[in-house]
This record gives structure tokens, sequence and C-alpha cells, in this order.
């Protein structure tokens, strides 16, 4: 036995050594001469999206590969997060050099292996041609370390300023310095409102009790969005990090991370992560010996979009079904379990640490007037880089779609982009150039919402996507209130009845009328911003909504009541095809006579046009 | 067999309401315990979760019926689920839901009589870069058309046979 008792920390001084260790050893990846790790890294996304398209595959090859010709001194194969462009998984990159590889199959990664990393000569033709326009309109803030770093080793972290902010808070700076600093960084809640995270701090920091909360929001409900999902995959000590400055900032010692359980990465590495904070005395009783206490709890959601509203969410942690409530008291005097509580979302938190070590104006000097910084958008739907971007807050949506996004397939005409989920609105194709900011999206009718971004073009029904939210919506309201619980049912009625070709002129009034009085009487976020995907179309695309009541026609040609299959006369070569496919009957005709399908038996499956080998049956809106 | 299953579920679910009794909030980890546990939840262990955590039946009832991610109904041997996020949505999601239905002759929510497959659409699994995309347990279908679906089934019938 030693006299001295082991420590169950790491101090200041240790973590900074570690970090030029560190450093050092991967130096090779960023094109630093003097390392003494491996000289080549090949960095292998494994996150859901390059997961999904085969990326375990990639690397348990590699590591066969490796073990095979014995090159485990020179070369280091890491699992990385997203680096976004998830349209062309699985990716694989290749560093030094941003060799970046696209839709890598394992007989492709032969070749890769034999040319580039035995041979030194890149495979020309597996390189991504998108990577320079994908990149070069970004700014990576919450996702620095996506796609760079191993996010289930601390140390990499570590590498690239990890755990510095803390230090820095824990030995230079009060509690007050840095909610001051969060205040005068700009920085706005990046989940939704957009409220600014410094006032939030300071709230809360007020309220005189021994028990505080950090809470972290990382029940991302809107369809369509994996922003948060890919921080926490791709660098989940961030997140970590920034929930202890906060902790320090307002004299909390507990936090909670309230996440999806429908993403099962992220929390095995969210888990991980904790555990590693923890051995390092990263969290725990005696954070780097300042005798700073704080810890984190991870929580998992049930599959409620609701428990995304902050009280809810609330609710849900303390083992309740998720029903917000009214406010005030906000839940920075009166949150979990009664006590003052901070609630932010993931990429909020992920903005925090750079912001202490890289300082206020480095980050004012990114981004607009009132909305500093950067924003994540996981941008999907008829676009070809399908993925997830990170741009300069003022950057235009014709930048987002037609120089990173790589413009829509089939050179299809842009109609109209949708942000903020169920409860944000579109923006058409007119208003493109405008720059993407928090207040510019509210002053369209619009939000910036969490930062799903979908683009649809001409083939898209926009009363259909109304009626597809709206169905959203009805599905997932608590039902606690009834202004939403009845309101949106009584809404969805109507639009439904519209795509049905049975609407009146007097149903778009009504449907005005109910949005209104949602708006006015829901109890909760979510509520009241619930109609705005109906009033965005109206406002937008009037004309669509005219022609369905009016001319019961679907200009889009995808609200299936109002579609018509009609056989061309002229390029029918009455071979009967088509009649033998129908599985109701419908068509009729000979050699002799035309074919012909009968209206009122058709039941729109369109089997018949898949199946006409000489293109003669025409879908009509 | 099936009783000694039976009981090693339940000494299971004993040492998870034990673990959890005294975590503020435990009902719902009990629960998504519980569920991979049982592979759903039924009335009996919800029952043992109200007396084990001191709470009301009805309470319990309540949470696991407010969560979309709790089964109150078993589940096929084979779990599909069928994204219906906005970009598959967009993509045609819908069009695979059906074909699904039809070619399985049961609704969503429902599981087949010989017990194999289970159908749920679900929300956004975040592989919107795939779209449209279905789960078959852990197994993700991407980049999907009407047509692929009945090489999909076939694959797992053959598996059972």
């Amino acid at each position: 036995m030693t006299a001295e008792k082991k420590r169950d920390y790491k101090t200041i001084t240790e973590i900074r050594e570690l970090r030029e260790e560190s450093l050092k050893k991967i130096g090779a990846r960023i094109g630093v001469g003097d390392y003494d790790g491996a000289d080549i890294h090949i960095m292998v996304c494994g996150s859901t999206g390059c997961t999904s398209s085969g990326s375990g595959k990639l690397l348990e090859k590699l590591n066969l590969l490796m073990a095979e010709d014995g090159l485990n001194e020179k070369v280091a194969i890491v699992k990385t997060g997203c680096f976004g462009l998830c349209a062309e998984g699985p990716i694989v990159m290749v560093q030094p050099g941003n060799y970046m590889y696209t839709q890598v199959n394992p007989d492709d990664l032969d070749e890769i292996w034999e040319c580039h990393i035995k041979g030194g000569r890149p495979v020309e033709r597996l390189i991504s041609q998108n990577e320079t326009e994908f990149f070069s309109k970004q700014k990576r803030v919450a996702l620095r370390n996506c796609g760079r770093i191993d996010p289930e080793c601390i140390d990499e972290y570590i590498a690239f300023d990890g755990y510095e902010a803390l230090s820095m808070v824990l030995t230079e700076m009060e509690p007050e310095d840095v909610i001051d600093a969060i205040k005068e960084s700009g920085l706005r809640g990046r989940g939704g409102g957009g409220f600014p995270a410094g006032v939030k701090w300071e709230a809360a920091a007020k309220q005189e009790s021994k028990e505080k909360y950090i809470c972290c929001n990382a029940d991302e409900g809107d369809p369509g969005a994996f922003m948060d999902r890919s921080i926490l995959e791709g660098d989940p000590h961030s997140v970590i990090e920034a929930m202890a400055i906060a902790g320090y900032a307002v004299g909390a010692h507990k936090g909670f991370v309230y996440i999806r359980a429908e993403y099962p990465i992220a929390v095995e590495r969210l888990r991980t992560a904790i555990a590693q904070a923890r051995e390092y005395g990263l969290l725990g009783k005696n954070i780097l010996g300042r005798g700073f206490e704080f810890d984190i709890e991870i929580r998992l959601g049930a599959g409620a979009f609701v428990c995304g509203e902050g009280s809810a969410l609330m609710i849900s942690i303390e083992g309740n079904r998720g029903e917000p409530r009214p406010k005030p008291p906000r839940a920075t005097e009166k949150g979990l379990f009664s006590k003052p509580t901070v609630l932010n979302n993931v990429e909020t938190f992920a903005n925090v640490p750079q912001i202490i070590v890289k300082g206020v104006e480095w980050y004012n000097s990114i981004g607009t007037e009132k909305s500093k910084g950067t924003k994540v958008f996981a941008v999907s739907g008829k676009i070809n880089n399908t993925g997830l971007v990170e741009i300069p807050m003022g950057t235009s949506l014709r930048e987002i779609i037609y120089d990173i996004g790589g413009g829509i397939p089939g050179d299809k005409k842009f109609k109209a982009a949708q942000t903020g989920g169920p409860s944000g609105g579109c923006i058409p194709a007119d208003l493109i150039d405008t720059p993407i900011d928090y207040d510019s999206l509210t002053s369209l009718g619009s939000m910036m919402g969490s930062g799903g971004l979908i683009v649809m073009d001409e083939t898209t029904c926009m009363v259909d996507i109304a009626k597809f939210f709206l169905e959203f919506t009805v599905e997932e309201s608590c039902g606690k209130c009834p202004p939403c619980r009845i309101g949106t049912k009584r809404m969805l009625e109507i639009i439904t009845r519209i795509t049905e070709g049975k609407g009146s002129m007097e149903d778009l009034d009504e449907l005005e009328e109910l949005s209104e009085a949602i708006q006015r009487g829901a109890l909760c976020g979510l509520g009241q911003s619930a109609p705005n995907p109906v009033l965005s179309t109206m406002k937008y695309f009037k004309d669509e909504y005219i022609a369905h009541v009016r001319d019961k026609k679907c200009p889009a040609g995808v609200c299936i009541s109002m579609l018509r299959y009609i056989i061309e006369k002229e390029s029918c070569k009455r071979c009967g095809i088509c009649a033998k496919n129908c599985p109701v009957g419908a068509i009729s005709g000979s050699k002799e006579w035309p074919y012909v399908i009968d209206q009122d038996k058709c039941i729109k499956c369109g089997v018949c046009m898949s199946k006409c080998p000489f293109k003669s049956i025409m879908k009509n809106a | 067999m099936c009783c000694e299953n039976q009981a090693l579920m339940d000494e299971m679910l004993a040492k998870v309401i034990e673990e959890h009794k005294d975590m503020p909030g435990a009902l719902i980890p009990v629960l998504h315990e519980a569920q991979a546990i049982y592979g759903y939840l039924p009335e009996d262990v919800m029952k043992k979760i109200s007396e084990g955590l001191g709470e009301p039946v009805a309470k319990v009832y309540g949470v696991a019926t407010f969560y979309s991610q709790f089964s109150l109904t078993k589940k096929g041997k084979f779990k599909i689920n069928v994204c219906m996020g906005t970009a598959c949505y967009v993509k045609g999601s819908a069009d695979i839901l059906n074909k699904l239905k039809e070619r399985l002759a049961i609704e969503v929510g429902e599981c087949t009589e010989d017990g194999k497959f289970s159908l749920d659409a679900c929300r956004c699994i975040g592989a919107c870069g795939l779209a449209p995309v279905i789960t078959v347990n852990d197994e993700v279908y991407g980049r999907l058309t009407e047509a692929d679906i009945d090489d999909i089934i076939d694959k797992y019938e053959a598996m059972e046979a």
C-alpha cells in the first residue's frame, strides 16, 4: 500500500499533456509533419446512414486486410461520425489528403487497399466528384469533429481542444463570466424557438436552490431531421463538456440527456463517452481536481413526438405520460422535479465549448446581426446530395440547394423547401434567395425549427404535404388540450376532403379560421404551431388548393382520387397487356378496337402504366 | 420449456424492478427493460411493475399506452417497420406500406397468424439518405421500390423454412 491515495481525476496539466501526445499520435491525419502514429488513416463513417448502407462490412474487411498484410503500425482504421454526404454512403476517407471515396463496396475496397494504401496511388475512379462543391460553402462548428475523430475515443476528442473549455472555465472564469460569454456570443437555441441560451442560463443561475438540473433535449422528433443524432454519433463529448460547463455556470450538479430510443448508435456512443469522461474525472465529484461536481444520466424516450416540448420532456423524465403543462412558471424557475432547470438541445450545447475556447468575438464574426454562428440542416427529399450540412447563418436557400446540395435530380423544377417540420412551413421557389436566419424564416411564415429541410419539386403536391404534416400532428397530439386534440383532427378531415376532390371553397375559409383558433388556444408550442404547414402552403400555393376544390384536379398528379389513367389512342398498339394485368378488369378493347379504361372501375393502382411496353398510358391529373 | 422460460423472464423482471426501485422517474426505464425481456408488455407484467414500484396500475397502463414504443400486443418474429418520415414519404413510402399490407394480408400494428411477421409504420429513423426505408428487426433496407418487397419477404420466409 502506498501512502498516497490514488487520485480519481486527471489534473488540467495532465489533460493538456495528453492533448499533445494524442495530437502527435494522429498527426498524419491532419497533415502535421512531426507525428509518431500511423502514416495513413482510413476514416470509415460509422453513423446510422452509412451503417445502413453497409459500412460495417467495410470495417470488418479493412481489419482483415490490415491483419493479412501486417500493416498495423503503418495504417490506422478509424470508425468516425457522419461526413454529411449521406446519399453517397458508405463513405471512406483516406488521410492525409482528404481523399473521399463514396458508395464504396467491398470489391472497391480491395482496389483502394492495393493501389492507394499499399501503392500510394489514389483510385481516381472512385473518388467523389461532389466533395468540393459539398464542403466549400459549409462552415463546421457544431459538426467540427464529425468525420475527423473516433467518437468512441476520448483521447482523440481531447486532441482537438477537447475539454479545454471546461479547463478554462474551472480555472479562469466565475460562473457569471461564463454566462456573460454565452450571452455576448448571441448563441440562440437550435431546437426550434431560438431563445438566447445565455439568458436562459442566467435565469436559472439567479434561482436560489440547492438542486438544479441541466437537461439536454436529444428527442429529435421532426421527421426528416437528423442533426442531433449525427452530433451525438460523431462527437458525443462536445455535448458532455458543454453540459458540465452549463452546470458550473448555473450551479447544477446533475444533468440528464433525454434521447430517442430510435437512435441506438447514438445512445451507445453517448454511454461510452460518459463512462470515459468519468474515468478521466471529467465527470464526477471533483472534476479536474477543482472541487466541482457534475454527472450525467441518460434517459430514453419512448416514441412520443410531444416529448420534444420542454415541459413534456421533463414530465416524461419524471416517469409520466409526456403531456405539456401551462407556463409560467418557466423551467428555469420550476422545471425537472420542480427544480430550476436549463434545457438546451444537442446542437446548442455542441457550440458552447468552441465559444469558450475561440472566444466571443470569433463566434460573433459568423452569421448575421441577430442570428450568430452556424446552423446544421438535414437536407433531404428531392435533392442530389442528401445529407447533413452546416452553414453560416445568412446563407441563402439557393446556395444550400444548388451549390451544396447539387441541385434537384432529373433537372426537375424546384417548387418549395419545407423547414421546421410539423411546426414549420414552406419557402416557395420565388423566395429562394432569402438569407436563412431565425427572423427571416419566421417572417416568411416558416421557422428555423431544429433543422430539417425537405426539398420538393414540381411532382410534389402541396396540399398532400400539408395533409401529411397534419396526419403527423393528429397522431402525435398528446390529447391534453382540446384545440390541438379536436382542432387538428377537424382540419385533417377538411383537408382529406379536399384531396379527395370533395372540398368546397368554404372549406378553405374554415381551415383558416380553425388554424387561428388553434394558434391562439393550444397549450404548448407544438399545438400552437401545428397549423403552420397548412397556413404557409395556403399562403404560397393557394392556386393549388383552388385547383383541388374548384377544378377537382391535382396539378402535381399526386392525389389519387383525382387521378385518371388514360390510354392514348394514337400510340396504343392494341397488344392487350394492360387489360391482362389490370387487377379489377377495368380495361377493355381488342385488336379491332382501341383499349379504354373504365374510370368507374379503375382503382388507380398504376399497374397498366408500368406494364405498357409502348408508354401509351398517361397519368392525367 | 416454455414455463422455464417464463420463470426466467419473471426473475429477470424482478431484478430490474429491484435495481430501479429508488430511482426517481423509474417507470419508463423499467417498461423499456420489461419490453426487452418479454418482447411486449402483457397485462400481468404491468401489474407486477405496478406492485414493484408502488405505482397504481392505471398509471402504468397510462404510460405504456401513451408512448408508441411500448406494445401491448405480441410482435412477430420478424418485426417490419416502414419509415413514414417526410423524406421517405416524399419518395413513396406509402406505396411500400400498401404493398406490404397486401403481401402479408395484415394491417399496420398487426401480426401474421403464424407469428412470423408484424407490420408497423414508424417515425423517421434518420436514414433519410436511403429513403424510402424499411427495417426488418435490425436490418435496414433502403432505396426501395414496391418491386423489392416480395424479394425481401421471400428471403425471411425462406429463413424460417
